[in-house]
């Protein structure tokens, strides 16, 4: 099965020079799109953590609004609509405002980085994995802004927390990003995509990939500041955390964003380790792949980042919190050594050639012609 | 690293100036009497440096009713009703407290059978109130889903309480003379069908939060309270035997039918965040087995001995009593000039002791400690002001 795999960006790009009008469409149509994709995921993202919290802990969760509570994210939202929109008194009022704007931006950018099937990107960037991790710095800023600008010690404290947090998980964030990124030769999201056509990094890089796995969903669990890891929020200790003085729709962003950070770990981890839109090949069973492309690439996409996206939420029905000074523990003394080695680890099985199916691997892809198949329903191999 | 090198550093970071070269300064900060952890309206005024605790300072009197001036113009009878407010988690063991005092005083009889009911549904209040104690911990911790489980387990006993005694949270059952009404004709099959759900799920609690790696790096030497701090500040019940005091009123001084069970007073070694823990998960299983021995022998017999209108009358004097609620030791002192009323009542209170434990243990460690502290105190802040 071949793809090729082209983003709205490119399409747009490569109508300008002769139908302008058209390209505009895609353009605009991209950012309708994406601000769509962004209001219904995280409304659906709401509903699911409401409902698989509800079933952790024996309750029914939402049930009144709309069949099985499904609106019940809808209304929450009307609601913090219409509240009031109080800004505390000797707050920083520009950075105030600003601060859950920062936090949404920093998603949002992120997300239209992701490639969500071989022609659902908007934008496929030749750096992308540099990229996702630049701009997700962003949402640290706000928080730490957010915590500052509130004049309130509880908000400072948890400004404090996540950006010592954050910046540290990072780095192991990072090193276990350029593991995929060195078995798979390129920056570039789709590139990483399309080179785990012969199987999923998690378990065709000798352990060196399931490692680097582990440590994303760790070091990005703690990124996004959820449980066990949620100690810039940490209700119990800080009321709040950095958030205690929002409310209203600026309170709204910073939730969304949240929210929707916990689509993008879950996306970046399916992409660089979980094959991304890629069907579940193994070697040579040619019925067993032929099988597995009857599915939809989007919905291959879909299903591993709501698997993903769901083992986060177990952890956070399920963990308590960690303490400042272990989580600094955590990062410094156990996953950044285990990252470093991780690395090096990878590195010589690329260098050796020495990964699972490597001959397949090795050859370059081969062109079949795409007859008659469409480009996202896969084809006979 | 090589030991020289260790060492090197070692000595070059205790060769540091003791103020932080940043140049951190010291913060005020109120804890309360808003906050979700202080489960009430405790206030506490933090000292803190970035999120080292260094000073806690407790501010009481935020929920003070006056309770024990509401005694003075009340009668022997309608004073016991006022003390389910204090601890309301302990509900029936302050009535029986207050109830205790009063039968003292008044030398008041009581058969078998009203002792029998005294001892088992204090006993499952203890059971009661542990379970909403551990829902919380867990939340204190920032797990959400104990909080749940404790909840749900607690709503069956709570179901079997309304059935005998009406309340569900404020009881009113115990009163001098007897127990107000007799117990439910279900309610020792009730009992039976709660300990078959709950014992499994002592279980599940365990396997939820105790064998949880980050729960014990919490727990596990923070707030070290010693034998010796907690034997001067009065801490009582689990507080001071997590600290490896084996005193429990139950053992020492038995009321009720405590001296005719079998029960075991689980201890603690070194008086940690943990052992707090520990003590209170192994003494619901020993209530359990203190419910299982009484609920096959309820004795026969009238559930009062005394008419609810008999007025009670107190020769001058000054009387006291005390009881292990699931917190500690509550004691009530009485002191009577003769006649219908007391001229003074006052209640020893578990949390009020407890409550300073915080101050000794809690600095030095983190804002995260302090709330694991506060936690495994197990504090009922109405009941530290009355």
């Amino acid at each position: 099965m071949h793809f090729d795999p082209q983003s709205l960006a490119s399409r747009a790009a490569h109508l300008a020079p002769t139908d302008p009008w058209p390209a505009l469409g895609v353009v605009v149509g991209s950012v309708l799109g994406v601000a769509a994709f962004v209001t219904v995921l995280g409304l659906v993202l709401i509903y699911a953590e409401r409902k698989i919290a509800a079933h952790f802990q024996c309750r029914v969760g939402p049930y009144r609004v709309g069949p099985h509570g499904t609106l019940q994210a809808v209304a929450d939202a009307v609601k913090l609509l219409l509240k009031e929109d109080v800004v505390p008194t000797g707050s920083d009022h520009l950075l105030h405002i600003l601060a859950p704007v920062l936090s949404f931006a920093g998603m949002v950018l992120c997300i239209i980085a992701l490639p969500m099937g071989p022609h659902a990107q908007v934008v496929d960037l030749d750096i992308g994995v540099l990229y996702i991790t630049a701009v997700a710095g962003l949402g640290v800023l706000g928080i730490l802004l957010g915590g500052w600008s509130s004049h309130n010690k509880w908000s400072l404290l948890g400004a404090m927390r996540a950006g010592a947090q954050i910046i540290s998980y990072e780095l192991s964030a990072m090193l276990a990003l350029l593991v995929a990124v060195l078995f798979s030769g390129t920056l570039q999201l789709s590139g990483i995509v399309l080179a785990q056509q012969e199987g999923w990094w998690i378990w065709r890089a000798h352990g060196a990939g399931l490692v680097a796995f582990v440590l994303f969903v760790v070091a990005g669990t703690a990124e996004i500041n959820r449980t066990p890891f949620d100690l810039a929020e940490g209700e119990s200790e800080l009321t709040a955390g950095f958030h205690t003085e929002y409310s209203g729709l600026r309170f709204a962003f910073f939730f969304l964003a949240e929210f929707l950070n916990l689509f993008v770990l879950a996306a970046m981890a399916t992409t660089l380790f979980l094959g991304g839109w890629m069907p579940l090949h193994i070697g040579s069973w040619s019925a067993w792949n032929a099988a597995m492309d009857m599915l939809p690439p989007g919905l291959w996409f879909a299903g591993k980042a709501a698997a993903v996206v769901f083992l986060l939420m177990w952890f956070r029905w399920t963990f308590p919190r960690l303490r400042v000074d272990q989580l600094m523990r955590l990062e410094w003394k156990v996953l950044l050594p285990i990252g470093f080695a991780n690395l090096f680890f990878a590195a010589v099985l690329v260098v050796s050639g020495w990964y699972f199916f490597p001959t397949v691997a090795a050859a370059p892809v081969p062109q079949l012609p795409a007859a008659g198949s469409s480009d996202d329903a896969g084809g006979a191999p | 690293m090589n030991a020289t090198v260790a060492t090197t550093l070692r000595a070059r970071l205790d060769a540091l100036p003791s103020q932080s070269l940043l140049g951190t300064q010291e913060y005020f900060v109120n804890m309360g009497p808003q906050h979700p952890s202080t489960h009430g309206v405790l206030r506490l005024v933090l000292k803190l440096d970035g999120e080292t605790v260094h000073q806690v300072i407790p501010v009481l009197g935020y929920i003070h009713r006056g309770i024990e001036k509401i005694c003075e113009h009340s009668n022997y009878r309608q004073l016991v009703h006022l003390t389910d407010r204090m601890d309301y988690l302990s509900a029936l063991a302050n009535n029986w407290a207050a109830t205790m005092v009063v039968e003292k005083a008044a030398a008041m009889e009581t058969n078998s059978r009203i002792e029998a009911i005294r001892t088992l549904v204090t006993e499952l209040q203890r059971i009661h109130s542990h379970q909403l104690w551990w829902g919380v911990f867990g939340m204190d911790l920032g797990a959400f889903t104990p909080f749940f489980y404790g909840f749900r387990d607690r709503e069956i006993l709570t179901d079997v309480f309304e059935r005998t005694i009406g309340g569900r949270l404020t009881m009113n059952y115990i009163q001098p003379g007897g127990v107000m009404h007799d117990i439910h004709p279900e309610l020792v099959a009730d009992v039976k069908a709660f300990l078959a759900v709950f014992k499994p799920r002592l279980d599940e609690y365990e396997a939820l939060l105790s064998e949880n790696v980050i729960v014990q790096e919490r727990l596990r030497g923070v707030g070290v309270l010693t034998a010796q701090d907690a034997v001067a500040l009065g801490a009582t019940g689990p507080v001071l035997r997590a600290s490896g005091v084996a005193h429990d009123l139950r053992k020492a001084e038995p009321y009720g039918l405590y001296g005719q069970v079998a029960f075991d007073v689980p201890v603690g070694s070194r008086g940690d965040c943990w052992d707090r823990y520990a003590v209170r998960m192994q003494e619901m299983r020993q209530s359990i087995r203190i419910v299982e021995q009484l609920l096959d022998n309820i004795p026969e017999g009238k559930h009062f001995l005394v008419k609810p209108a008999a007025k009670i009358k107190v020769k001058p004097g000054v009387w006291y009593s005390h009881l292990e609620t699931a917190r500690g030791v509550l004691g009530a002192m009485l002191v009577s000039t003769g006649g219908e009323a007391p001229y003074r009542v006052h209640f020893r209170t578990p949390n009020f002791n407890n409550l300073w434990a915080v101050t000794t243990t809690a600095t030095g460690g983190r804002v995260a400690d302090l709330v694991a502290i506060l936690s495994s105190l197990d504090l009922v802040i109405p009941d530290i002001d009355r």
